[in-house]
């Protein structure tokens, strides 16, 4: 599964993810504690210039940046023509998020899902004290994505039955059986896993 | 500890979810809007898996959509969408799967509709927006009760997948291929 990642020959697609989102982090955490809009400034700033870096297209990222803003710009007017006071406060937090979104959108569409996925798993890893266990966790973000085709027909499936029974607007017919294949289908599959050797008491250490 | 089963469960219920929100909305009789089902799925992993697993199977969901995949109604995806003024909704996805989780092994472990959608109304609705408002409050520079009443147009919407979750829930129950909550 490609997701929303966008590959281009650029510095900023070879950043390792870890530093992407740990510089997303550190920039968030700046931008909330600088005062006033100068934090919006300094991250939108660096957002265009990394945008500039990764070569992406730019249509690309507005169109992944729209429902954000258009939301923000509705939620913001709503604001300013209601309450009249405070919008420029409210001024403030919507650059700032915009800055943000922009940073992370271009987190999300210069890197790969599953180095993103293996970031993910060494920072679960640290959590192992906790009785967290990353190999398990791997395992079940592994099995998600390949049920998730798996899934979508099985909806596809039962709403094709539902409507050659006349029934597509019944909520029962379409969820209960969907949910108890499910269940069924569990059955199947752990036993396939255990088959395959899988071994739920072995911690992947 | 996880078994297998468990492992395949809380994969299967994340997928479902994003099956959910790759389905063309489903159109119910009585509401004029087509309802896409995601929130739906949230409590439904509650109402069936119990905390742990439900809460599991969902956090799996947004940790994908996090990674990058356009698994959100409408195609949406990435850390972006997490931060952006909805965000806060998404990340109270897996906390209100727990809550639902917790209150149906505690007050729903029948096949009862009636409190299945209790659990659903106050871990699917009241949970998911305790962490929605006040992310949306803070994205948008909105004080908190305005937030509070723009997002109360979605609260009938979401009554009612919750009760469309509380019904195919204890459908299900009573089908009996539920392993045990308390595992």
């Amino acid at each position: 599964m490609l997701g929303l990642y966008l590959h281009r020959d650029s510095a900023v697609h070879r950043w390792p993810a870890g530093v992407k989102m740990g510089g997303l982090l550190a920039v968030t955490a700046g931008v909330m504690t600088l005062p006033g809009a100068w934090g919006a400034a300094l991250a939108g700033a660096l957002g265009l210039g990394l945008l500039a870096a990764a070569r992406l297209p730019v249509g690309r990222v507005l169109r992944e940046l729209r429902a954000p803003v258009v939301l923000l710009t509705l939620l913001f007017g709503f604001q300013a023509l209601l309450a009249g006071t405070g919008w420029a406060e409210a001024a403030v937090a919507v650059a700032r998020f915009a800055a943000l979104v922009l940073l992370a959108t271009l987190v999300t569409l210069t890197t790969r899902v599953a180095d993103m996925i293996d970031l993910f798993e060494r920072v679960f890893g640290l959590l192992r004290p906790l009785g967290v266990n990353p190999a398990k966790l791997a395992l079940m973000l592994a099995l998600t994505i390949r049920f998730i085709p798996l899934l979508a027909e099985q909806v596809r499936e039962v709403r094709m039955a539902q409507r050659a029974r006349g029934v597509e607007r019944s909520i029962a017919a379409l969820f209960v059986p969907l949910l108890v294949k499910i269940f069924t289908m569990a059955d199947d599959l752990a036993a396939a896993l255990e088959a395959r050797g899988y071994d739920p008491a072995d911690n992947g250490r | 500890m996880l078994s297998t089963r468990d492992l395949v469960l809380c994969a299967l219920f994340a997928a479902l979810l994003a099956g959910l929100g790759m389905a063309p909305p489903i159109p119910l009789g009585f509401l004029p809007v087509p309802i896409t089902a995601q929130s739906l799925g949230v409590m439904l992993a509650g109402a069936l898996l119990g905390a742990k697993r439900g809460g599991l199977a969902v956090l799996l969901f947004v940790l994908l959509v996090a990674a990058g995949l356009p698994l959100l109604a409408g195609g949406r995806g990435g850390v972006g969408v997490l931060m952006g003024p909805t965000g806060g909704f998404v990340l109270a996805f897996p906390v209100g799967a727990f809550v639902t989780g917790l209150l149906a092994e505690r007050f729903a472990t029948g096949a009862n509709p009636l409190r299945l959608f209790g659990t659903c109304v106050v871990g699917g609705v009241a949970v998911v927006y305790a962490g929605g408002i006040p992310w949306l409050s803070l994205v948008a520079g909105l004080p908190l009760e305005k937030a509070a009443l723009g997002s109360l147009a979605f609260v009938p919407g979401d009554l009612v997948k919750a009760g469309v979750a509380a019904v195919a829930a204890a459908a299900v129950r009573r089908a009996g291929v539920l392993p045990a909550v308390h595992a």
